[in-house]
């Protein structure tokens, strides 16, 4: 969830699913494509475009920030029928995944469709996500490791 | 002078073609896919990708596969094809403090909250060849028994060592960031000058050779400067990366990438305008590099030597000297044009010679009256 999430919760909403959908793995979308009852049509506005997104730290981890080094990312733009423009932003190089990303942006923002995606799409992402960070923590955890220092007493 | 030279193309056609066979070795061998260079290399991608000053895991291995695992070669070839892409944006500066841990030590303190998380690391390992690897089918074609996994309350925040430490004021704080928010220099569009800002240090840092920067993040450990560190944090995982599209105005993440951050704390005695306290120099790299993260810092701290009013007498501390030598790409390239034919050139220089050495043996002209 993005830090500088606004107090609106209909952007805070659209936040949380274009991160889903920028992180879901490869192959995952399309597979959520192809099991739409009715894909859409839609219209490319921006084609896929990749180029590259400065990173940026902050010195210290608190302080001004600095430009750390790039990385890979594609961006799209899709229109609905009804005129409802969806945007993806992705990292990496993946032009059909900024397009589906850009596609479900669009669906999703259609009131009459989201909570179907939500439930059959979005929750299934964000679930797997879970478990793959779950199974990371834990791993993390079990090379947890309690430091003694040992006390030479000299009396 | 550099004068240009033409011909020899079908014998630099040849050489490629000797070139695509040596990388290629001994064609009854398999071949390496780039896949299982990222997946089995990691490393390797990790040094490509920070020093490439671009973060794509699969442009990294085909990298490494093309240069035949000649690192520097691999970072040349991904700088050369980031100039082909576009820039889209700019993040928003990435939050450490959220980090997804998958390694985390501090060498100062070590009751911290959140633990120390030894995670992947060779620094227990034996350094002993491990000759399984080198058997048929690898590791014996098994998978390593899967790790216990210990059950932690979810969620326990791994807050950062530094900023914990505040207390007492005895470790510098970070200075909090501009309210105007000025946007940090970028040394890939303007060029440095000097006295270069902690901006423009760091980025040059974050994709500077590895080697060099160990040499002098070692070279100011053993008196060459006055830098005294500890390992105050060291932390490995990832983080979210945040672009704000204009289109939106409002922040999406992207994605994730993984980083390594490393905050030295280090003694200093004070000076006119500052206490004696901890000061702290800062390492942030994409993937998992802690040498490369840990030299970073270090020299980071050494070349805050003007802003410490420390006197500026070793190499670490020389901010020209540094930032004008860590990027292998140029580096690399200077060094090695001295391959290109210099025909001209040094036929120039020997006329020179030769005048000056007839001058030198001839008898002076006044003993000769």
């Amino acid at each position: 969830m993005p830090t500088s999430t606004g107090s609106d919760p209909q952007i805070a909403a659209r936040q949380r699913w274009m991160g889903v959908l920028a992180r879901a793995e490869d192959g995952a979308l399309e597979a959520a494509w192809a099991g739409l009852a009715e894909p859409p049509e839609y219209r490319v506005l921006r084609p896929p475009e990749t180029g590259l997104v400065m990173v940026r730290g902050r010195m210290g981890g608190t302080g001004n920030p600095f430009n750390m080094g790039e990385m890979s990312a594609t961006r799209c733009a899709v229109q609905l029928e009804g005129g409802t423009v969806g945007i993806a932003w992705v990292a990496g190089r993946s032009a059909r995944h900024a397009e589906l990303a850009a596609a479900f942006d669009a669906l999703l923002q259609q009131p009459a469709r989201r909570d179907g995606l939500e439930e059959t799409v979005i929750a299934p992402l964000e679930s797997a996500e879970r478990a793959r960070r779950e199974e990371d923590r834990a791993n993390a955890a079990s090379s947890r490791v309690e430091f003694f220092t040992m006390a030479r007493g000299e009396d | 002078m550099y004068v240009a030279v033409k011909g020899g193309e079908k014998a630099i056609e040849a050489s490629h073609r000797l070139l695509e066979e040596a990388r290629r070795g001994d064609p009854s061998v398999p071949e390496v896919s780039t896949r299982q260079i990222a997946e089995q290399l990691g490393l390797a991608v990790d040094r490509v990708m920070a020093e490439g000053s671009l973060y794509d895991r699969e442009l990294a291995a085909l990298a490494i596969k093309q240069a035949q695992g000649d690192l520097i070669e691999a970072v040349f070839l991904l700088r050369a094809y980031r100039t082909t892409l576009p820039r889209l944006g700019n993040s928003e500066p990435v939050d450490t403090a959220r980090m997804a841990i998958r390694r985390r030590i501090s060498a100062t303190f070590k009751d911290i909250p959140g633990g120390q998380v030894l995670g992947p690391t060779y620094d227990y390992t034996h350094r002993l060849l491990d000759f399984r690897l080198a058997g048929e089918g690898g590791s014996g074609g098994k998978a390593a028994a899967p790790v216990e996994r210990a059950d932690v309350p979810a969620g326990e925040p791994m807050p950062r060592v530094a900023d914990l430490l505040g207390h007492e004021g005895l470790i510098e704080e970070e200075a909090a960031p501009d309210a105007a928010g000025a946007p940090p220099t970028d040394i890939t569009r303007e060029p440095l000058r000097f006295p270069a800002g902690r901006d423009a240090r760091l980025q040059t840092l974050a994709r500077g050779d590895e080697g060099f920067l160990l040499a002098l993040g070692y070279s100011s450990q053993r008196g060459f400067s006055n830098n005294h560190p500890f390992a105050g944090e060291i932390r490995y995982g990832t983080v979210a990366v945040e672009v704000v599209p204009e289109e939106l105005g409002f922040a999406v993440e992207i994605g994730e990438i993984e980083v390594t951050e490393v905050q030295m704390v280090n003694q200093f005695m004070g000076s006119a305008g500052a206490p004696p306290q901890f000061t702290r120099g800062y390492g942030l790299v994409f993937g998992h590099q802690e040498r490369k993260a840990m030299s970073m810092a270090l020299v980071d701290r050494a070349l805050r030597a003007a802003e410490l009013d420390e006197a500026a007498v070793s190499p670490a501390q020389d901010e020209e000297f540094v930032l004008y030598h860590s990027d292998n790409v140029e580096a690399s390239g200077f060094v090695q044009h001295l391959k290109l034919p210099h025909y001209v050139d040094f036929q120039s220089e020997l006329e020179l010679l030769r005048k000056l050495r007839a001058e030198f043996e001839a008898p002076p002209a006044e003993a000769a009256e």
